[in-house]
């Protein structure tokens, strides 16, 4: 039935103020969700104001600062910090993105740094993405063929072929367009989300898979793929501009034509 | 919190049991959609070229086995589109099994009453 009220430990209190211990001509402040699973406490924004004159220019940038400077307790995902791990997306000024692709000059005012929204926290900025990789898992995305390239030769594919899958295999996974999506929020655990989906559709659309009649199969339902309703809050926040809605348009147009 | 890997593949792997297929109902919803647009358009112009002019001109029009062929297929299309609409909406947002499939019924039941009424009161009136 429908719950009225929020669970325990579901209000956002304020919490510790780090001021800034020098003079500066470029302060900024930066407000993180904190929570941790070791104790009992409320989640808190912590306020730390930085000087951007000694910082670098992202605010993956301010994030690894903080963490080195002023509190490390502070817990976050980080590694190529070039945008290609995928690893430090959370929600940054209202919008998900990557934290390294976002440059701090972009925000007005401060800097409101909260973990990928609707996914359950681990600590900090940290989401938990186990469901969402199982749903990646559930779509199979590897290569599937039965025949064998030529001996000691790579598959072959004409350029044509290969512009198919461009906008597509340039996705890291970082979950910013599946937990920015409404209908995944409220069936999260049936939906496959927009990201999986674009993932999908990278198989179904490359020459070189021979399973694409089975891939459609498995999609062919009305929660895992018939949940997008274009809302196209995915390719809004996408921090690497890709068009997963425009993927799962493709999914459901080679439905119909296949039916 | 804390996530129990084991529990999360197996609700994944278990999706496949809840499989029903979408391409149809996605379709027929657009089809109808699309099929409602000339028939509001043609039905709203009517209404105010004719309709409005009193009872026994609209009697009248509505004898004409054009309009209630147009007429019925408007109530056909019309409940059909705003049940399947419906639907979606209920797959949405209520989560509890059992009130979703109660109101999934009911919603197509109101909507072949509504749907039958009409076209029976267009028949009544034709012939």
């Amino acid at each position: 039935m429908a719950e009225f009220a929020l669970p325990k430990h579901s209000k956002i209190v304020k919490g510790i103020d780090y001021p800034l211990q020098s003079e500066s001509e470029n302060p900024k402040k930066v407000n993180v969700y904190r929570w941790s699973p070791d104790d009992d406490e409320n989640p808190r924004i912590d306020s730390y104001t930085i000087d951007l004159d000694d910082c670098g220019p992202m605010v993956l940038d301010a994030l690894i600062k903080i963490k080195q400077e002023v509190d490390s307790s502070l817990t976050f995902r980080r590694s190529c910090r070039e945008g290609i791990c995928g690893s430090c997306s959370m929600n940054i000024d209202g919008t998900n993105t990557l934290a390294c692709l976002k440059s701090i000059e972009d925000i007005k005012g401060d800097i409101n740094i909260y973990p990928l929204p609707h996914m359950d926290v681990v600590k900090d900025l940290v989401p938990d993405l186990t469901k969402a990789y199982a749903q990646l898992t559930s779509v199979k995305p590897w290569l599937q063929s039965d025949s064998r390239p030529e001996e000691g030769k790579s598959r072959k594919q004409s350029p044509e072929q290969r512009e198919k899958i461009d906008g597509l295999w340039e996705c890291v996974l970082c979950f910013s367009c599946t937990t920015s999506c409404p209908s995944y929020w409220w069936n999260g655990d049936k939906y496959l989300g927009p990201a999986v989906l674009l993932q999908a559709y990278r198989w179904i659309a490359d020459s070189r898979d021979e399973n694409t009649e089975e891939r459609l199969n498995d999609l062919e339902d009305t929660f895992k793929l018939y949940r997008c309703h274009t809302i196209m809050n995915c390719t809004k926040t996408c921090p690497k501009g890709l068009n997963p809605a425009k993927a799962i348009g493709e999914i459901k147009k080679l439905q119909l034509e296949r039916k | 919190m804390n996530s129990n890997i084991d529990e999360k593949f197996i609700k994944v792997e278990d999706m496949k049991t809840l499989k029903t297929h979408g391409v149809g109902h996605w379709k027929l919803q657009r089809i109808s959609a699309i099929a409602m647009i000339p028939l509001v358009i043609w039905f709203t112009t009517s209404l105010m070229l004719t309709l409005m002019d009193g009872y026994e001109q609209s009697i009248e029009w509505l004898q004409s086995p054009f309009n209630a062929t147009g007429l019925i297929l408007l109530f056909g299309t019309l409940y059909f589109h705003a049940a399947s609409g419906l639907q979606v909406v209920i797959e949405d947002y209520v989560h509890h099994e059992g009130l979703k499939i109660v109101s999934l019924i009911l919603i197509k039941l109101i909507a072949t009453v509504l749907g039958v009424l009409s076209i029976l009161c267009v028949l009544k009136i034709f012939l």
